[in-house]
Order: C-alpha cells, then sequence, then structure tokens
C-alpha cells in the first residue's frame, strides 16, 4: 500500500469504529461495539508503525491533501494530513495507547451497562488526536483540538449521573476554554501577521521577519508588543490549558472521576501532550520568540516543582498519578523551553508508555480492591496481585529515571539540556527539575509501599475479594512494559531523536519538522556538560526512593509526626496550595453572580418582560380597562355620546377658523 | 333697539324661552318640568308667528304642546315616581356638564361671530318664500310639501305609523281573563268544527 | 343679503338664542342622572332650538326649504319621544324604578 494510503487508512479507521458504535448505540450490541472498535484501532496501531517507520526512519514526507474546506476570498485551505518525523512519533504513541486502552477497557468495564457508547468516544477521541496531530494548517490543528477537548469532557463525565463526574468534566472544558481563548487569539493574530494559516507558509515567512522592523511590532495603547513573542505566548496559553500547566492545572485532578482507562489514554499520554506537540510543531516560530521561550522555561518548571509539592501528599491513588503527571509535562515544556524540543518529545514518547502503564495498573488495583481508590485503605497486597505489582515497579522505576530504563533517558536528557542552555531560566529549571525528581521519585515509591506492602489496612471483606486482574486486563499492559523497558533505549541509540547533529537547524530524526537555530542548539550541548550533571539526579533519585522506604516501611510513624510538625505546610499542600479555593473566589463566584443578575435582571425581568410578558401584559390590562367602558350605564353612553359630539365640532371649527 | 314692538316681543318670547328651559331642567318635581316645558313651546311658537311662519307655530302648539307634551305628563303621572330622591346626583355633576355646555357655547358663538365678519357666498336660493300678502304660510308649505317633497312626506308618514304601531307593540299587556275575539279563528270555521247531528233518543237527554 | 330679519333684530341673535337653547338641553342631560323623563324632556329641548334655527335661517335667506324640514324635525321628534315614552314605561313596569344610576344591566 502507498504511503498516503497507509496514512488515511490510520486517521480514519478509528473514525469509522466510532460512528459504527456511536450513531447506532442501540442496535450494536455489547460485543460488537468493542469489535467494531478495538479492530480498527488495532490496525491503526499497526499501519501507524509501518509509516512511521517509512516516515521517521526511512525520511519519507507524505502530504495527503483531502478536500477544500474554507474558500472565502483570498482565504483558502484544505483538509490536508501532513506526516513527518514528529508527526509519525505521535501517530505511534496515539495508536498504540488507544488500541491498547480500548483492549483493557474490554475488560474494565465489563460490568458497566454503556460499554458500544464508552467505546464510541474512545474511538472518536482517538480520531480527534490524530486529526491534530495530521494537521496542516492551524485551523485543522484547532479541530483536533476541540475535538479531544470535547472528547475529554464526555469521557471524564462518562458517569454523569454522578454530580461530582458531571461538574468534573464542566471543569475541565471550562478550563481549557480559558487556554483555547488564548489560542484563537494567536491564531487570529497569526493570520493577522502572515495571510495564511498553513505551517508550511507561515514559517519562511516568520523567517523573513528581523526585529527592528516595523512590522515586527505592535503598537498598542502606547505600548511596543513584538508580533512573534506576543503570538507564541498566545498559543502558550492553550498549551497551559489544554496541558495543565501551572494556573490552568486545576481541572486535571478532578478529571480523575472518569474511569481509569480514560485517564491512562487523555490525561497520560495524549490529549495533555497536545501542548507539547503543538509548541514542538511550531518550534520555527518559537525559535524567534526569545521572550516567550524564556516565560515557557519557568512556567514548565514551576509547574513541574509544583504539582511534585502536591503530589507529595495525596491519599488517592489516581491522584498521585494525575499530579505525576502534571509535574512531568512540565518538564516537557521547559525542555522546549531551552530548545530542546527533541528531548521534550522524545520524553512525551517514553513518558507515554510508562504513564499509561501505571494508570492502567492502577485500575486494575483498584479492580481488585472493589473499587477502593483511597491509599490510606489499602496495603499488604503484594503477594496476591503479583503481575500488577511488578508492572508498577517497572513504571515507577521508568518514571523515576533509574539508568537504562526509558524515563532515564529522555528525562536526563530534559535536565542536561537545561543546563547546557546556559541562561538563567536553564539553571533555574535545571535546579527546580532537580527538585521535583527527588519528589517525584519519593512520591512514587510512597505509592507503592503504601499500597503493596505493610499490614493490610483495608477490611476483611474487601481483602478477601482481592484478585489478579483478568487476561484482558492485563496482556494490553504488555507493550506498554516493553515500552518502559526499551522504548528509552532505542529511542537514544538507535533512533537518535536527541542526537545533537544538525544540518542548517534541522536535526537528522527530526528533519524539517524541528527548526532549532544554531545559537540555540541545546541538545548538542547537553552531551558536553561537566560530569557531574547527569549523575546528580540520579542520586537524587535514589535518596528519594530511600527517604519513602524510611517513612513507610521501616517507620511508619514518622510521617503522621512530620504532618503535625508542620501541620500549615502539609495542609498546603494537601489542598493543591489552595489553587481551587483561590479560583472560587476570583473567577467563579462573581461569574455565578454576574450570570444571576444577567438572567434575572436581563433576560427575565428585561427582555422577557418588554417582549412576550410585557406585550401579553399590556394587553391584558388594555383590554380590561377598554372593557371598563362597558358600563352598562345607558347615561354613560349617551355622555360618550355628546362629548363625541362637541369633540366633532370643535374639530369642525377648528377646520373652519383656521 | 327696543322700540318697535317686533323686537321687543323678540326678547320677551327670548327670555321667557330660556328661563322656562332652565326650569325644565332644574325642576324637582317631573309634573313642573312638563308645565315648563310647554310654556317653552308657546314661547317657541310666538317666535314663529314673529317670523312669519304662522303655519309653523300652530303645528308647534297642536303637535307638541297637544300631543307630545300630554304624552310626557300622561307618562310622569302614571308613573307614580317618587320625586325625592331626584336631586342627589346634581350637584356632583353640574361643573362637568356646565362646562361641556359653555365649551360648547363658545364654539358656535366663535362660528358665529367668524361668519359675520366674512359672510360666505350664499348659495342660490332653491324655493322662494312668496310674499305674505299673496299666499299664506299653510298655503307656500303645502304647495311645496305636497310636490317637491312629496317622498319625504311620505316617509314622515311612515316614521309615524312605524312610531305607532312600535308603541302599541311595547306596551301591550295581555290581562289574562279576559275573553278575546279572534275573527280570523271566526270565519275560518268549518261545518265540522260547528254542528255535531245527534240522534236524540225520546225520554233520554244529550251529553254536550 | 339684508341685514335685519324684523325690526333691529338680526339672524345673528336668532343663532344666538338656538345655541343657548341647545346647550340648555345638553346640560340638562348632563345633570339629570335621576329622571329619565326629564332626560327626554331636554332632547324635546335641543330639538326645538334646531327647530327655531331652520325657521330662522329659511326666512333670512328667503328659502321655504328650512320650513319645510322643520315639519319633518316635528314629526320625527313626536315619534321618538312617543317610544321613548313606551320604552320606558315598559321598563319601568319591570324594574319598578326610573333611576339612570340603577339602569347598569348592560354592564360589560
Amino acid at each position: 500500500m502507498s504511503l498516503n494510503e497507509l496514512i488515511f487508512l490510520t486517521i480514519f479507521l478509528p473514525l469509522f469504529g466510532a460512528l459504527a458504535t456511536g450513531l447506532f448505540v442501540r442496535r450494536v450490541g455489547d460485543t460488537r461495539a468493542q469489535l467494531l472498535t478495538c479492530i480498527p484501532i488495532v490496525l491503526a496501531a499497526l499501519f501507524a508503525t509501518i509509516v512511521f517507520s517509512r516516515v521517521a526512519l526511512g525520511h519519507a514526507e507524505a502530504n495527503v491533501v483531502l478536500s477544500p474546506w474554507i474558500v472565502s476570498g483570498d482565504f483558502a485551505m484544505n483538509w490536508a494530513l501532513k506526516v513527518d518525523a514528529l508527526t509519525s512519533v505521535m501517530l505511534v504513541l496515539v495508536t498504540w495507547v488507544s488500541a491498547i486502552v480500548h483492549i483493557y477497557s474490554v475488560g474494565y468495564m465489563s460490568h458497566d451497562d454503556h460499554k458500544p457508547r464508552f467505546m464510541a468516544y474512545l474511538s472518536l477521541f482517538t480520531f480527534s488526536m490524530l486529526m491534530l496531530v495530521t494537521a496542516d494548517n492551524l485551523i485543522q490543528l484547532f479541530f483536533g483540538w476541540e475535538g479531544v477537548g470535547l472528547c475529554s469532557y464526555l469521557l471524564i463525565g462518562f458517569w454523569f449521573k454522578k454530580e461530582s463526574a458531571s461538574g468534573a468534566a464542566m471543569k475541565a472544558f471550562l478550563v481549557n476554554r480559558v487556554g483555547d481563548f488564548g489560542f484563537a487569539l494567536g491564531i487570529a493574530a497569526l493570520f493577522f501577521t502572515f495571510g495564511t494559516v498553513e505551517f508550511a507558509k507561515i514559517f519562511p515567512a516568520a523567517a523573513a521577519f528581523h526585529a527592528d522592523t516595523p512590522e515586527a511590532s505592535w503598537l498598542i495603547l502606547g505600548f511596543q508588543f513584538p508580533v512573534l513573542d506576543t503570538i507564541c505566548l498566545l498559543l502558550f496559553m492553550g498549551a497551559m490549558g489544554k496541558s495543565a500547566q501551572f494556573l490552568l492545572h486545576t481541572w486535571l485532578p478532578d478529571a480523575m472521576e472518569g474511569p481509569t482507562p480514560v485517564s491512562a489514554l487523555i490525561h497520560a499520554a495524549t490529549m495533555v501532550t497536545a501542548g507539547v506537540f503543538m509548541l514542538a510543531r511550531m518550534s520555527p516560530l518559537f525559535e524567534l520568540a526569545p521572550i516567550a521561550l524564556t516565560v515557557v522555561t519557568y512556567l514548565g518548571a514551576i509547574t513541574a516543582l509544583f504539582a511534585a509539592s502536591v503530589g507529595l501528599v495525596q491519599n488517592d491513588i489516581k491522584r498521585v498519578i494525575a499530579y505525576s503527571t502534571c509535574s512531568q509535562l512540565g518538564y516537557m515544556f521547559f525542555a522546549c523551553g531551552v530548545s530542546a524540543y527533541g528531548a521534550g518529545v522524545f520524553h512525551l514518547f517514553t513518558h507515554g508508555f510508562f504513564k499509561a502503564l501505571l494508570f492502567l495498573c492502577a485500575g486494575s488495583v483498584i479492580h481488585a480492591m472493589s473499587g477502593e481508590q483511597d491509599m490510606r485503605k489499602m496495603g499488604g497486597i503484594w503477594r496476591m496481585v503479583p503481575y500488577t505489582y511488578a508492572f508498577m515497579w517497572i513504571g515507577s522505576l521508568a518514571l523515576a529515571g533509574i539508568p537504562y530504563f526509558a524515563g532515564y533517558f529522555s528525562k536526563d536528557m530534559i535536565l542536561e539540556a537545561a543546563y547546557a542552555a546556559g541562561s538563567t531560566q536553564g539553571y533555574a529549571a535545571y535546579w527546580m527539575g532537580l527538585a521535583a525528581a527527588f519528589m517525584t521519585a519519593f512520591y512514587s515509591w510512597r505509592l507503592l509501599f503504601m499500597t503493596f506492602h505493610g499490614k493490610p489496612r483495608a477490611d476483611k471483606h474487601t481483602m478477601e475479594h482481592v484478585h489478579e486482574s483478568p487476561r484482558i486486563m492485563l496482556l494490553p499492559l504488555v507493550p506498554l512494559v516493553a515500552g518502559a523497558l526499551f522504548v528509552g533505549a532505542l529511542g537514544y541509540y538507535s533512533w537518535g531523536m536527541v542526537d545533537g547533529h544538525q544540518h542548517h537547524g534541522y536535526y537528522d530524526f527530526w528533519g524539517s519538522a524541528i527548526l532549532v537555530l544554531e545559537q540555540n542548539n541545546t541538545l548538542e550541548r547537553a552531551h558536553h556538560v561537566p560530569g557531574w550533571v547527569p549523575v546528580l539526579p540520579l542520586f537524587v533519585v535514589l535518596s528519594g526512593i530511600a527517604l519513602a522506604w524510611l517513612f513507610y516501611i521501616r517507620r511508619p510513624e514518622l510521617p503522621g509526626q512530620l504532618a503535625s510538625r508542620v501541620g500549615g505546610l502539609y495542609r498546603f499542600l494537601l489542598n493543591k496550595w489552595y489553587f481551587d479555593e483561590l479560583y472560587d473566589r476570583i473567577f467563579v463566584r462573581p461569574s455565578i453572580v454576574l450570570g444571576r443578575f444577567l438572567w434575572q435582571r436581563g433576560d427575565v425581568q428585561v427582555i422577557d418582560g418588554l417582549g412576550p410578558n410585557g406585550v401579553a401584559a399590556i394587553s391584558r390590562v388594555v383590554a380590561k380597562r377598554t372593557g371598563q367602558l362597558q358600563t352598562g350605564f345607558v347615561y354613560h353612553y349617551a355622555f360618550a355620546m355628546l362629548v363625541g359630539v362637541v369633540a366633532l365640532i370643535s374639530w369642525l371649527v377648528y377646520v373652519m377658523l383656521g | 333697539m327696543l322700540f318697535d314692538i317686533p323686537s321687543l316681543m323678540f326678547y320677551v318670547f327670548s327670555a321667557v324661552l330660556m328661563l322656562s328651559a332652565g326650569a325644565v331642567i332644574t325642576a324637582k318635581n317631573p309634573v313642573h318640568s312638563v308645565f315648563f316645558l310647554i310654556l317653552a313651546f308657546f314661547n317657541a311658537a310666538g317666535l314663529f308667528v314673529l317670523l312669519g311662519a304662522e303655519y309653523l307655530a300652530m303645528t308647534l302648539v297642536i303637535v307638541y304642546v297637544g300631543a307630545v307634551a300630554v304624552l310626557f305628563l300622561f307618562v310622569v303621572m302614571m308613573l307614580n315616581i317618587n320625586f325625592e330622591k331626584f336631586r342627589a346626583g346634581f350637584i356632583r355633576y353640574l361643573p362637568l356638564g356646565v362646562f361641556f355646555a359653555a365649551f360648547l357655547f363658545i364654539e358656535l358663538g366663535a362660528l358665529l361671530y367668524q361668519s359675520l365678519i366674512t359672510p360666505a357666498p350664499v348659495a342660490a336660493v332653491s324655493v322662494a318664500i312668496p310674499s305674505l300678502n299673496e299666499v299664506t304660510n299653510a298655503q307656500a308649505i303645502g304647495q311645496q310639501l305636497y310636490t317637491r317633497y312629496m317622498l319625504l312626506f311620505e316617509l314622515s308618514g311612515v316614521i309615524l305609523l312605524v312610531a305607532m304601531i312600535g308603541a302599541i307593540v311595547l306596551t301591550l299587556r295581555h290581562r289574562p281573563g279576559v275573553k278575546r275575539q279572534k275573527i280570523a279563528a271566526q270565519n275560518a270555521r268549518t261545518r265540522e268544527q260547528s254542528v255535531e247531528v245527534v240522534k236524540v233518543q225520546t225520554g233520554h237527554g244529550v251529553e254536550i | 343679503m339684508e341685514n335685519a330679519l324684523f325690526g333691529s333684530i338680526t339672524i345673528g341673535h336668532f343663532v344666538m338664542l338656538s345655541a343657548l337653547l341647545f346647550v340648555t338641553g345638553i346640560c340638562g342631560i348632563f345633570l339629570n342622572r335621576k329622571n329619565i323623563i326629564t332626560i327626554l324632556m331636554s332632547i324635546e329641548l335641543m330639538l326645538l332650538s334646531v327647530n327655531i334655527n331652520f325657521v330662522a335661517f329659511s326666512v333670512h335667506l328667503g328659502d321655504l326649504t328650512g320650513q319645510i324640514f322643520t315639519m319633518l324635525v316635528l314629526t320625527v321628534a313626536a315619534a321618538e319621544a312617543a317610544i321613548g315614552l313606551a320604552i320606558l314605561v315598559v321598563y319601568f313596569r319591570n324594574r319598578g324604578t326610573i333611576d339612570v344610576d340603577d339602569i347598569s344591566a348592560l354592564k360589560g
């Protein structure tokens, strides 16, 4: 099959699965729904692998134009699929994790009554994400962007009868919307500046910008705004929302209300990585916007630190992993911020595997503990769920960055690149990333120890039911385990994802997908940092693991004592730095007040009052008044006649005399 | 101004007419009202005579005084009205009534004033009044009424007929127990209804 | 046209008189609430004023048509008085009162 056909099938097979199941939810049975969605996605995964081998490794390029979309005046754009190295990496990640989650869901959701709807949503999400990564223009990317947001809403609120779930879904969508607002402004600004939205046309045009020309900055309200920096900052705002960076992160922990496969697919591997992907895709633009890159670096580093600090004290097993995701996303962002886009995407790739593995293992644990998610009620089950235990260890080792597991290569690369950047933000990012690595190791092993070791804290009934997951749920995890073990080494050694050599700004592996200016080539410099720089993270991680062992195995009374000693700090971390409360005060309550005001005063009183209700009321009043003319008294009628006569005569007089 | 008799008589008649009109609407006793109305009619007839329309004056007296006012009197006496309550609403509506009346009066006055200042061209006289020396008023009216205005005359006759029938229909009361003749029924009687031949047996009577 | 009808009386005098009489009749209608008969009499007054006007103008213009119409007005006034009183009598028979304030059966 030709490359174009393969690409087309990869993207649209999930759509077919989604439509066939989603439009006929009532007709198609549970089994058929599962087959109709799983088979296309597995095929798509296979095709994606072939595409990856041809495009990324074989250096082919593909651009499939599907059909014209908008033709309006001078503005014309098509539906088109663009596949280069960056896209193909994402294709592999998305389709593989999606296929694994599909099959896992067959087992996990076996007790649910709405399986066809769930599978359809999963496939729809996959399609949207694939459209996002294969977009060759910003509008199509935005289409995919919104599509994954929609599917995220649908999937988080899958059990919509639960009030907390539907609330969480709305929260996710609304916070995303805030980011999308910036993103849309960025797209508009891009179009305004360059007159086109296609990547192929924007990047050369941007390169032609010079810093001192009058076109390179805008004069708004007396302030000079550099064009490219503003655009990139606006685009980054969208990435902040989608990838749950600091300030727009509040939706990610609540998104755990959705079923665990959803968390694995959307909030570990794919949707939240859309922000990083977008940044890498727009690298030719970001390279020319140093202010934006600085902001990205700082924000990413702060996110990494903040999320890790909150994850230290959370008690819900899924929340710990969610904050871990948030933290790792911060890593990816500050990697892009120091112009090491390759390292960021590499970490995205490896992280997708081990984080999805961790989430799905957590799902198995929850399944084994009959729905219990609070780690304080778990413990002592490692002998009863051996496979899950082993997989979780592998995932955690990969996450912490123990040498030769997947995460080691990508995470260390990022830290080295940050150091190698040599700028203030680079050093800040390095040290913050290091602190976050320590905390990551600590809470990952805290999770392991609390969940699997120690004396069982669950009640007898639950402990009796602890069982290993069925094979349908374990087998899909095997590719993930393989990924967590080997993908790092593959990417580093065989594929050269973070190889620093450049030709005119383009790397060997990434080709034209990622542009890095010569002076910013941190990836290259990362290979030449002082010797202690790559060793320090390992040391930090090992000490984190040791501390966790001390706190939860050796001297389990220590955590409680520490928490009561620094009660304020403990509560501050436990309540996520009080961000939800802060946002509630600043945004939610005023919005509710405003909404209520506009509803009651504006809508009900003014519009309804003057409109339909008002007209009806006036009709009634007028009719009543007019009815009062019919008094029944004859002399009233006589009066009326007389008054009429007088009026008539007056008018006649007026006419005659005037 | 007051020197010649016709002018003087005009003022006398007009004054009495106005006063009696005022008395009609303000009298407490409705019988008094009717009497004052009759007085007003008489004075109006006088005015007509002054104008040279003596036939109309007499007709006024005969029809209005003789028929209409007497009819009023009949009704007033027949209804046996309690007239003490009549004055209650008078004062309350006095201002309103006077206002409307004054308003109308001022307008009519203004029209008069205007017409006196700018006399409008007069249309051609359709029927000239013959001199009173030759033809009496009655004759003059009769000459026109039965020729030119024939249809109107007939119509007014019809109106009177309708009014008469209407008055009778409205107020007719059938008293129970009064035997009436139905001429039509009588005339439509057939032999079978009226005569019955019975063979009578001697010594026995007949059952009726 | 010559100014005076007779003596020193002009048409203006008659118009004024007629207006006054008409306005008096209107007043009578307004003021007499309790007595329908007085209202009917006020109507007769108004018709009388119209008659005076007609005849005065007929003499002023020298046109006999005015007097013809006075006759017709007379006829109609008589008919109307008769019917009005007949209605009044029937009403009184049914209600027992001719108080205008009580006649509100047509209230809508």
